[in-house]
């Protein structure tokens, strides 16, 4: 409180604009709007249990042979055997390992599936309006660089602990470089071929999907890219809201001071982050650049394609 | 002038862009006060890229404007399709005022009426060449059938069937600049806009391309504007050709007139260097008859070669090195003219005036 005298030298300790009070406010408004925001949150963290149901549901595996042909599909051999060979380690760091893995892989899928949700139209746009990319630069800025506790309390204040929170403060977190790239990319597409689809009469929304889009494809697959790896680095900050998963075992280690649970938590976040950083790195690189014409030749599709003899 | 303004299917009158934030008060300028190009650069900090172009292509016609880089053709060619939109005057092309269509029926127009050829290619790299000539039909939703036939067969006029499927990039620069020219005539529009679309392939390449280009121009005669900066090639390609200087038009007429008749200095630098031989005739530099025997009296004319008026220089080399005589001109059987060795040799220097013997 201002109870101090006035002095011209240090005039601000006597001047108090309330700002710290103000974002009080914000717990209030919460509690008195409690029925509006307690039925959203119910659906989005059904949507986040049902990821996380299913992904466990399946055994072991089997999601690691699902996760090696995707692998194969998206990146190539190498990359699948990287990735069956990272998920075996995974797996035999501790008994409830795979688990814990499955359940940030939930989190990590639903984040990064709202960011794209939220980044892409975000970024098209940035990537048409310079006045758009002017006032949204410092926004995302400030994303990116505010520390994660500073939202953590008003988000836990207006929504509660749990996975809910717990996406919403990642996305906050991971969503500036899928907007960032996604406008780079838009930006980076030649403008004269923008403008012989113009002379051939395309219209601006079909400029979008047919050229712009598909050309900035590998920029905005980076974004991607970006968004999972930052997705991830968030985990154990989000496990202090109660998300449960690998960043919770690092949470709890650090409580306990307990090396074992530290390593099995950190390493398997890294291993994660190893397997989907290569997969969606793959996909950013066309399959022209590993010597075929068309995605469904390589991988096991082009495989199978080519045992039933279509291909 | 071989076309009448009124058939002409693209019509341009009195068109100005002016580039720069001020350029609409940069033009209320120069239409109150007729200032100049470096004036409207110093007071309103604008660039006037065409200044007052006037001219009109007749159907089937192939009419080039030449001129340096920066001379504003690029410039004027995107008028024709609304690419830049004019800060003043009017461009019709088949009687439609280009600049009073909505969107919707400007986009129509660009895709079934006018097909362009860019310097650059501008081809889509993520799309195959059959995707590529099709995009025009495709994005006015044709029925797939009917554009990949429509594709198929411009690929084919252009000499590279079994290139349907390969990516731009998998092709050579003429063949990519091949596949941009079956793009402009796959939906058969009926004009054909050419920015300078074979000054960035070699010149083996180029006088292929040059030679593919008129030889299914002669076939499908669509009226088209040709940019190029080659004025080699605006005589060999062009019915008519316009020679462009800092946005204005400075001269138009035929390759023969521009040649033997040049404006101004600047564009008799230009043809300066250009071989007469294939364009001038011998209605231009031969001596009428009567003057010839005014001044060598009546000669025995038997043993002459003869040659028609609208032969070549070339043609004329040919048949005067086979004899001691001046070729004799002939039309419909009666001969009008005589062409000495002389008149010849000045003709080959482009000295038209004084080959035809006025200044004898």
């Amino acid at each position: 409180m201002a109870d101090t005298e006035f002095s011209i030298l240090d005039p601000f300790s006597a001047v108090d604009l309330g700002l710290a009070e103000s974002a009080d406010g914000v717990k209030q408004w919460a509690i008195a709007n409690r029925a509006l925001i307690q039925p959203v949150k119910k659906f989005f963290n059904e949507m986040i249990v049902g990821i996380d149901t299913a992904l466990n549901a399946v055994p072991p595996l089997i999601m690691l042979a699902l996760l090696v042909l995707i692998a194969w599909q998206a990146a190539g051999r190498r990359v699948a055997i990287l990735v069956g060979v990272s998920m075996v380690a995974l797996g035999f760091l501790s008994p409830n390992a795979w688990g814990l893995a499955m359940t940030t892989l939930a989190i990590v899928v639903s984040a990064v599936v709202m960011s794209f949700i939220i980044g892409l139209p975000l970024g098209v746009l940035a990537g048409k309006n310079d006045r758009f990319e002017a006032a949204i630069r410092p926004v995302l800025d400030t994303m990116q660089t505010i520390p994660a506790f500073v939202y953590l309390v008003p988000v836990v204040m207006l929504i509660g602990i749990g996975n809910v929170s717990g996406v919403i403060v990642t996305v906050i977190f991971a969503l500036p470089p899928l907007i960032r790239l996604t406008s780079l990319g838009i930006r980076g597409v030649n403008a004269s071929v923008v403008e012989a689809a113009r002379a051939f009469g395309a219209s601006p929304r079909q400029i979008l999907f047919k050229v712009e889009l598909p050309l900035a494809t590998p920029t905005i697959l980076a974004g991607v890219n970006q968004t999972i790896m930052l997705s991830l680095s968030m985990v154990v900050i989000a496990s202090m809201i109660s998300v449960k998963g690998l960043g919770n075992e690092v949470l709890r280690a650090m409580g306990r001071l307990d090396a074992g649970k530290a390593l099995v938590g950190g390493l398997g976040i890294v291993i994660l982050a190893i397997v989907l950083d290569r997969i969606t790195q793959g996909m950013g690189q066309s399959g022209r650049e590993r010597g075929h014409r068309h995605w469904w030749q390589g991988g096991p599709v082009g495989a199978v394609l080519r045992l039933t003899g279509k291909a | 002038m071989t076309t009448q303004a009124d058939e002409a299917v693209i019509d341009c009158r009195n068109l100005w862009k002016i580039f720069g934030r001020r350029a609409d008060e940069a033009m209320k300028a120069v239409q109150e006060r007729g200032l100049g190009k470096l004036e409207v650069r110093d007071r309103f900090d604008c660039v006037v890229g065409v200044q007052d172009a006037t001219f009109s292509v007749g159907r089937g016609e192939i009419f080039c404007i030449m001129g340096l880089s920066g001379s504003g053709k690029s410039t004027l060619i995107r008028h024709v399709n609304r690419l830049i939109e004019p800060t003043s005057g009017q461009l019709f092309i088949e009687g439609q005022d280009v600049n009073q269509l909505s969107a919707k029926d400007l986009r129509e127009v660009r895709a079934e009426k006018i097909g362009m050829v860019f310097q650059n290619m501008a081809l889509m790299p993520h799309r195959t060449v059959l995707e590529n000539v099709s995009f025009s039909q495709e994005v006015r939703g044709h029925d797939p059938k009917e554009r990949r036939d429509n594709a198929m067969r411009a690929i084919d006029a252009v000499d590279l069937n079994g290139w349907d499927q390969k990516y731009p990039d998998e092709l050579s620069g003429g063949m990519q600049q091949r596949v941009g020219l079956a793009r402009a005539i796959a939906a058969d529009p009926s004009i054909l806009l050419m920015d300078e679309p074979f000054s960035a392939l070699d010149p083996l390449i180029r006088r292929q391309l040059q030679d593919k280009f008129m030889s299914l121009s002669a076939e499908m005669k669509k009226t088209t504007l040709f940019i190029t900066h080659d004025l080699d090639e605006a005589i060999r390609i062009g019915d008519r050709i316009a020679i462009m200087k800092d946005g204005a038009l400075v001269q138009v007429g035929t390759p023969e007139d521009i040649v033997t008749n040049p404006a101004d200095d600047y564009v008799a630098d230009f043809v300066a260097g250009i071989s007469k031989l294939e364009l001038i005739s011998a209605a231009k530099i031969m001596t009428p008859v009567e003057q010839y025997e005014q001044m060598n009296g009546p000669a025995n004319k038997d043993g002459w070669p003869e040659a028609h008026p609208g032969q070549s220089l070339d043609d004329l080399v040919n048949l005067s090195v086979q004899t001691q005589h001046p070729v004799l001109v002939k039309a419909d059987g009666r001969t009008i003219g005589v062409v000495t060795k002389n008149a010849l040799l000045r003709g080959i220097q482009g000295d038209v005036a004084d080959a035809a013997g006025l200044k004898h």
